[in-house]
């Protein structure tokens, strides 16, 4: 390196080539607000932690949804058979560990419920990695519904249809106990989430990050060019799943249980929607989705309890007929304009 | 001492159901080779290519990569061991920019494609490759667009910027000129005139102009066949090429 930077200049063009290119991974106000927007809910929303937390947790399903779909192209529809897995192997640590020793502790617990739920999806990757959009949906779709299935008849283990109860993860760090304002789960699960985030943000950012993209937009050109398509995709596959899996366990410790629920098929097709509300490929967007996914949930079922999915689909369909790309994808198209509109003058 | 033979072909067949698409080909491309394959439409150039780059997998005989059989490999393999081409239709990102397509290339070609936590131009020697290439080709002032909205001559002059970025032994160009108006034509040439002297070089093209000028050697493929082989003279003044080729339209060497 250091022979290189004496025997060779870069060009002028290169060096502001180079900031062009360091720039798109510099944090920009926009997203530095965001993230002190959401840690300010604690004081704004105390009333709320509880659904904060929620948001938070299908937040990052939905963000792992948008590292294998939105940047990677591998249409989904089995996600939350990770998410799954993640509650209820953290659940059934919580439980074996009964409030105390290392079983019980929560971040160990997201280790395995992300671990377990990394170690079925680097199995299950194999399985995506041919074949067309609709095979890969079909084959998600078809994990999950054996996840599911195994979770309702393996009652010694999970429960069954009663759910796993007793899941008592100990204080976070043997510090802070989950409380029942939902305080501790609060900053737990958006702590967990920003750490997540972070990551995330550099691996999209990086020259892996990269190759993702080039693969979703081209596989040809991506192995004509050397790149180890399928290594690519089966790496970011199990990163995925290991994302929905840490989800997964944020919401077995944060309610203390997991329940068939978790894995059912409309915990895939929840997450997806956020993700597609909100705009796949910019990593916000399934934080947003969730956010909007949640409130409308939330709202609309106080306004009309039986139709909120009603207008939740109609607002869907609106989204996707008229903006594309979500409303991350309507901001950079307005943006896009805007600069050119002010090129012009 | 003739040069060493980097590509090579042996009784070469690919099969479409009943069509024999690729037939029996026996090929060899010596190091530093300015090759043109031509032959009328549907003869089966864009098979071969496809075949040598490993795109598509024959039917039967073999390829050799610089003396190693190459004949079941992926396309992945070989553009390791050296072998580049560009494509008759546009294959590019079109969410990526220029700039960060090649980025692309240059860290798969030296083995940094899985580095995931530094971003992205974070290696100035990278970067400084990348703008060297695109000033190279003209299209530097375009580095940081949007690939998918560039005019299409511009999109021609990327291909084969990425193909280049390789850095390759071989280097297969399929109709590189096919839809690039007049003044962009000229810089493809002298790129490709530009290119290091021990680079083998395949072209495809239907442009007998540009084939004339470029060619030091050119075969004929008829019918999935190679039909004769020879030096552009010879080529252009044997009879049985003009019938079948040639003819078609008058050509003035």
């Amino acid at each position: 390196m250091t022979d290189m930077t004496l025997s060779h200049q870069p060009s002028p063009e290169a060096v502001k080539a180079r900031a062009v290119l360091l720039g798109r991974s510099r944090w920009g106000i926009a997203e530095i607000a965001f993230w002190v927007i959401a840690a300010a809910c604690y004081f704004l929303l105390p009333t709320k932690l509880s659904l904060l937390s929620e948001i938070a947790i299908l937040g990052l399903l939905a963000l792992s949804i948008d590292l294998v779909l939105g940047y990677a192209g591998i249409v989904t529809l089995g996600q939350g058979a990770f998410f799954g897995i993640g509650a209820y192997a953290a659940g059934l640590a919580a439980k074996h560990g009964a409030g105390a020793g290392p079983w019980s502790d929560p971040l160990i617990g997201l280790f395995i419920g992300g671990g377990f739920a990394a170690l079925i999806g680097f199995l299950t990757s194999f399985l995506v990695l041919r074949g067309s959009d609709l095979t890969r949906l079909m084959v998600t779709l078809g994990v999950a519904l054996i996840v599911d299935e195994i979770v309702n008849q393996a009652k010694w283990l999970t429960g069954g249809s009663d759910g796993l109860q007793g899941v008592l993860p100990s204080p976070v760090l043997g510090i802070w106990d989950f409380d029942l304002f939902g305080r501790t789960a609060f900053i737990y699960s958006m702590s967990v989430l920003f750490v997540l985030f972070v990551i995330a943000r550099a691996i999209v950012k990086s020259p892996f990050g990269l190759s993702l993209q080039a693969i979703k937009g081209n596989p040809l050109r991506t192995r004509a060019i050397g790149m180890p398509v399928n290594g690519r995709l089966v790496a970011i596959y199990t990163i995925g799943s290991f994302y929905a899996g840490v989800a997964g366990a944020l919401a077995a410790q944060t309610t203390q249980f997991a329940s068939p629920d978790y894995v059912a098929f409309h915990r895939s097709a929840d997450a997806l929607l956020m993700l597609v509300f909100g705009g796949a490929g910019h990593l916000y967007g399934g934080l947003l989705g969730s956010i909007i996914f949640r409130t409308m949930q939330d709202v609309l079922g106080n306004i009309t309890p039986q139709y909120w999915q009603f207008w939740l689909g109609a607002t869907l369909v609106g989204l996707v007929l008229f903006v594309r790309g979500g409303i991350l994808g309507l901001l950079a198209g307005l943006r896009d304009r805007a600069t050119r509109n002010g090129g012009a003058k | 001492m003739s040069p060493k033979i980097l590509l090579e072909s042996r009784q070469l067949v690919k099969r479409f159901g009943g069509i024999l698409a690729t037939d029996h080909v026996d090929f060899q491309l010596p190091q530093g080779a300015r090759h043109a394959l031509i032959g009328p439409n549907g003869a089966g150039k864009t098979t071969f290519v496809n075949l040598l780059s490993g795109v598509l997998t024959p039917t039967s005989g073999e390829i050799f990569l610089d003396g190693v059989n190459v004949t079941g490999w992926s396309a992945r393999r070989r553009a390791h061991a050296g072998m580049a081409r560009t494509f008759q239709i546009n294959q590019l990102f079109a969410d990526l920019t220029p700039l960060e397509t090649l980025m692309l290339t240059i860290a798969e070609r030296e083995n940094a494609g899985w580095s995931w936590f530094r971003p992205v131009g974070s290696r100035s020697d990278f970067v400084d490759e990348a703008m060297s290439l695109l000033r190279q080709l003209g299209i530097e002032d375009i580095a940081h667009g949007r690939v998918g909205v560039l005019a299409y001559g511009k999109q021609r002059l990327l291909e084969i910027a990425v193909a280049l970025a390789q850095k390759p032994k071989v280097l297969l160009l399929d109709e590189p000129a096919a839809g690039v108006p007049e003044h962009e034509r000229e810089q493809i040439l002298d790129v490709v005139a530009a290119l290091p002297g021990d680079v083998a070089l395949i072209l495809i093209e239907h442009d007998m102009h540009l084939v004339f000028r470029f060619a030091k050697s050119i075969s004929v493929l008829v019918n999935g066949g190679l039909f004769v082989e020879g030096t552009p003279e010879e080529i252009a003044n044997d009879p049985r090429v003009r019938k079948v080729y040639l003819g078609e339209e008058e050509v003035n060497v």
